[in-house]
């Protein structure tokens, strides 16, 4: 896979410029390509020029953005195979071709556009709010996944699969409400110790499997498999305990956490969007910070690039191991913490996390493991799932689709050569695939 | 630092000095029979703790007084780690842990028994090993589709949605044709359809094999959930109604007590997967086949050497393991349920646990596969007696053990060697 296992490929050369950056995320192969072209003299190609042949060549946003295409033709193809009554005017395309098109594509535009209202914008809007509510309830949907995807996209660099994130931020939700409903605290700080609660609770979570790769070699990619589901289950006994569970309700939901501990709203009470998002924004950057300018980052990525190497540099790999996922579980923790928090839910319930760990996985992958590509990642993945709802309610395609969607785009995304090879891109760059991460077991 | 003699990474613990493996696993085992014997002793009641070898109370059992129960296994659980502490050859090692795991489990389910509200003071036999085998059953194909993967080096998380598929298909193709064997075939050729992306994608074009499992996982999620809604939820009548195998029961052997009605009067997935456990087992450790397999995951340079075709074994290897893990979801939809959204719900990584605590064998896995469907089966009684352990506890068992496994605290696991390898020629 290109992105995963490029990125800790070369911890020493980080790329210098974002063009290098992208070619970088696309295989290391296709850097020693680039350094062998033949260029120094001659004349240089015009801005104009370079732009269109790096359109269509196998860069970065390209692939990207076909990914994005093939997935929606996919999306398109299921919506149209499980429409009945769409499917009956197949059986005589021979006959009249334009009924079955017609109705195709009445089907798919309006469950596409209905995507891109309940997202980005809404041209029926006729107020200020209703206007900005699409991109607030996009918001609301990426907070978290930022924190999830940098949870990830971190331990990536490290050379650590990161599975627990849905763990993580299962334990970070527990600690966040528990903290938000038992602890009477004024309104500042008890937001401030529910958000704290959170980061440790998914750091803690983050620890097990850290210390355990580093002192006996089981590989993080199972206990964090594990861990994620003893998250779940301890969460559905802990709803249900006294103290915990509503006593107002018989069913497994816990007391509400109180508003002095809720993340306050950006724009107002009619729209959801919190402040969770300034927090990812802020998270992002302190990752990015951490990765590429601090000591820890650098031996982080030493060790992820090749942990015997990083040994010999007298680095600790034990040490980092358990700074990795601590950090990485801190993260997801806080991604947690937001479910109830936030908008989205003030009570713990057996789903309350919903799959943010799992997208948190995709997120990474899509954003390249960097951070700030970890963060528009989070966005596209936040405005599907945004626009997922409105697709549900008014075109009843369900919000399944969306879930298809995000897992089809990162396998596209995951094999370049694909997507090069479907379109016919110019066989420039993205050349054979390093899998230096692909270690198993 | 570097001067420092303490490795950085222990890779793992070496037997060295007197604390053993043996002898750390025998101080675990005194632990657990001092609690069984002081703790489940005290908390037992006089009560006898009765287990029938029939579906409920009537009929022939094995009685015991529960406080005696409870001391009298602790105290084997206890001497059986005594034993181990003492110093015990190698080779009795896992017959005397298995003795002092079941002694314990047993005092425990004393307890259990005895504590149970009056009138409810019993254990039916034939519904515990039944329902142990019902609901190892996803497990015990899933982990054979995990070893089928596993052993011929590409890693299979995607174990779930292959699972998840088999069960949409054969539910879905067996409404529609109204025949369970269409159904069958539909559900291992939908379990064929992940592990094919899985082949296609890992092996061509070598996408890390288990960020693909997870994505796969998470596309079978969407696209039968997405399909569910669209088309079983609006017609269920005609989508999801698929037939069901009835049971087979099998002269002579199912007159045998308590196995007898658990084991020989099941239906055919029950049968299949004790069948697939034996000839996996036997094609993979004597035949030309299973060779070649193994050597491929372990060592592909040197099978190309000696003119195996590595990745064409291993794409047939990947989409058989598809086809096993699809009749294993089969075995919902086809006898059981009718499907539902999400229905396996974890169950694909149970069998990932399955296949590595059972250290990457059939047999293994279908040991592991049986102790984790005896561990949900318990969760289920102890439900119904109202027993003060929570269900979600022994829920967790199963990835409790497999952390502990992995860790190398209990006995050592090592997956083959070029798992989760691509193999690039040249």
């Amino acid at each position: 896979m290109s992105d995963p296992n490029a990125q800790p490929g070369s911890p020493d050369k980080e790329p210098a410029s974002e063009d290098q950056a992208a070619r970088t995320a696309l295989g290391s192969t296709e850097r020693a390509e680039a350094a062998t072209t033949p260029g120094g003299p001659g004349p240089r190609p015009t801005l104009g020029r370079l732009f269109l042949e790096n359109l269509w060549a196998a860069n970065t946003f390209t692939v990207t953005l076909l990914s994005l295409v093939l997935a929606m033709i996919v999306g398109a193809i299921l919506m149209i195979i499980s429409d009945p009554e769409v499917l009956a005017t197949y059986s005589y395309i021979t006959a009249r071709p334009s009924d079955a098109i017609n109705a195709s594509w009445t089907l798919v535009s309006e469950a596409y556009a209905n995507l891109f209202k309940g997202s980005v914008f809404d041209p029926a809007a006729n107020s200020f709010n209703s206007a900005l509510s699409p991109i607030s309830e996009t918001l609301t949907y990426t907070a978290p996944l930022v924190f999830t995807g940098l949870s990830v996209a971190l331990a990536f660099r490290g050379g650590l699969f990161n599975i627990g994130a849905q763990g993580q931020a299962t334990m970070g939700v527990i600690l966040a409400a528990l903290a938000g409903f038992l602890l009477p605290l004024p309104p500042g700080l008890h937001l401030l110790v529910a958000v704290l609660a959170g980061a440790i609770g998914g750091a803690i979570w983050g620890f097990i499997p850290g210390i355990l790769k580093a002192r006996t070699g089981a590989h993080e990619v199972i206990n964090t498999i594990m861990l994620n589901y003893i998250a779940v289950y301890f969460l559905t006994w802990l709803i249900v305990q006294n103290g915990v569970q509503d006593p107002n309700r018989t069913d497994a939901i816990s007391r509400p956490v109180d508003a002095s501990a809720q993340l306050p709203r950006l724009f107002g009470d009619g729209l959801r969007a919190h402040a969770g998002i300034i927090l990812a924004v802020l998270a992002t950057w302190a990752v990015a910070w951490l990765l590429n300018r601090s000591t820890l980052g650098f031996e982080l990525r030493a060790v992820g690039a090749n942990p015997d190497a990083a040994r010999t540099a007298g680095m600790s790999v034990t040490r980092t191991y358990v700074l990795i996922m601590v950090f990485a579980g801190a993260l997801a923790g806080f991604g947690g913490s937001q479910m109830v928090l936030g908008t989205t839910a003030a009570a713990l319930t057996p789903l309350v996390v919903a799959q943010i760990g799992f997208d948190g996985i995709l997120v990474a992958l899509l954003g390249r493991v960097k951070p700030w590509g970890v963060a528009l990642a989070a966005l596209l993945f936040g405005a599907l799932q945004a626009g997922g709802n409105r697709m549900q309610s008014y075109s009843g395609i369900s919000l399944e689709l969306v879930t298809v969607l995000q897992a089809l785009i990162v396998i596209f995304i995951a094999a370049p050569a694909l997507v090069k090879a479907i379109f016919q891109l110019r066989a420039a760059r993205a050349a054979r695939l390093q899998t230096s991460l692909a270690k198993g077991w | 630092m570097s001067t420092t003699a303490v490795p950085d990474v222990a890779v793992a613990p070496v037997d060295e000095g007197f604390w053993t493996r043996t002898r750390k696993v025998g101080l675990v085992l005194v632990g657990l029979g001092l609690l069984a014997t002081v703790l489940f002793g005290a908390l037992a009641t006089g009560e006898q703790a009765r287990f029938t070898l029939s579906e409920d109370a009537a009929g022939a059992a094995l009685e015991v007084n529960g406080t005696v129960g409870a001391i009298v296994f602790g105290l084997i659980a206890l001497a059986a780690g005594a034993a181990m502490l003492a110093g015990l050859p190698k080779r009795l090692f896992i017959p005397v842990l298995a003795v002092g795991l079941v002694a314990f489990v047993l005092s425990f389910l004393c307890w259990q028994v005895s504590a149970a509200p009056t009138g409810q003071n019993f254990m039916p036999l034939v519904n515990i090993v039944r329902g142990t085998f019902l609901l190892a059953l996803p497990l015990i194909f899933g982990s054979l589709a995990g070893v089928l993967c596993e052993r011929s080096g590409v890693v299979n998380v995607a174990i779930e949605g292959q699972l998840l598929m088999g069960a949409f298909s054969g539910a879905l193709f067996g409404s529609i044709s109204g025949s369970v064997w269409v159904g069958l075939l539909a559900a291992a050729v939908g379990g064929s359809f992940i592990s094919l992306l899985l082949a296609v994608f890992s092996i061509r074009y070598l996408v890390d094999q288990v960020v693909m499992g997870i994505v796969l996982n998470l596309l079978a999620v969407g696209i039968t959930g997405f399909l569910y809604e669209r088309l079983m939820q609006t017609d269920a009548a005609r989508y999801n109604s698929a037939p069901r195998f009835s049971n087979w029961e099998i002269p002579l052997l199912s007159d045998i007590p308590v196995l007898g009605p658990a084991l020989f009067r099941g239906n055919i997935f029950l049968y299949l997967a004790l069948l697939l456990v034996l000839v996996i087992h036997i094609a993979l450790f004597r035949t030309r086949w299973g060779l070649r397999t193994r050597s491929v995951g372990e060592h592909p340079t040197a099978a190309d050497t000696l003119g195996v075709r590595v990745l064409g074994l291993r794409y047939r290897n990947v989409i058989m393991a598809g086809a096993v893990a699809g009749i294993g979801g089969a075995s919902y939809t086809l006898a059981l349920f009718s499907f539902t959204k999400n229905m396996i719900g974890g169950k694909g990584f149970i069998a990932l646990a399955a296949l590595i605590f059972g250290r990457w064998s059939p047999t293994g896995a279908l040991l592991a596969a049986l102790f984790f469907g005896f561990a949900d089966q318990l969760a289920t009684y102890l439900g119904a007696i109202n027993s003060v352990i929570p269900g979600q506890f022994l829920a967790m068992l199963p990835y409790l053990a497999t952390i502990l496994a992995v860790a190398g605290l209990v006995g050592r696991v090592r997956a083959p060697a070029a798992d989760g390898k691509p193999y690039i020629k040249g």
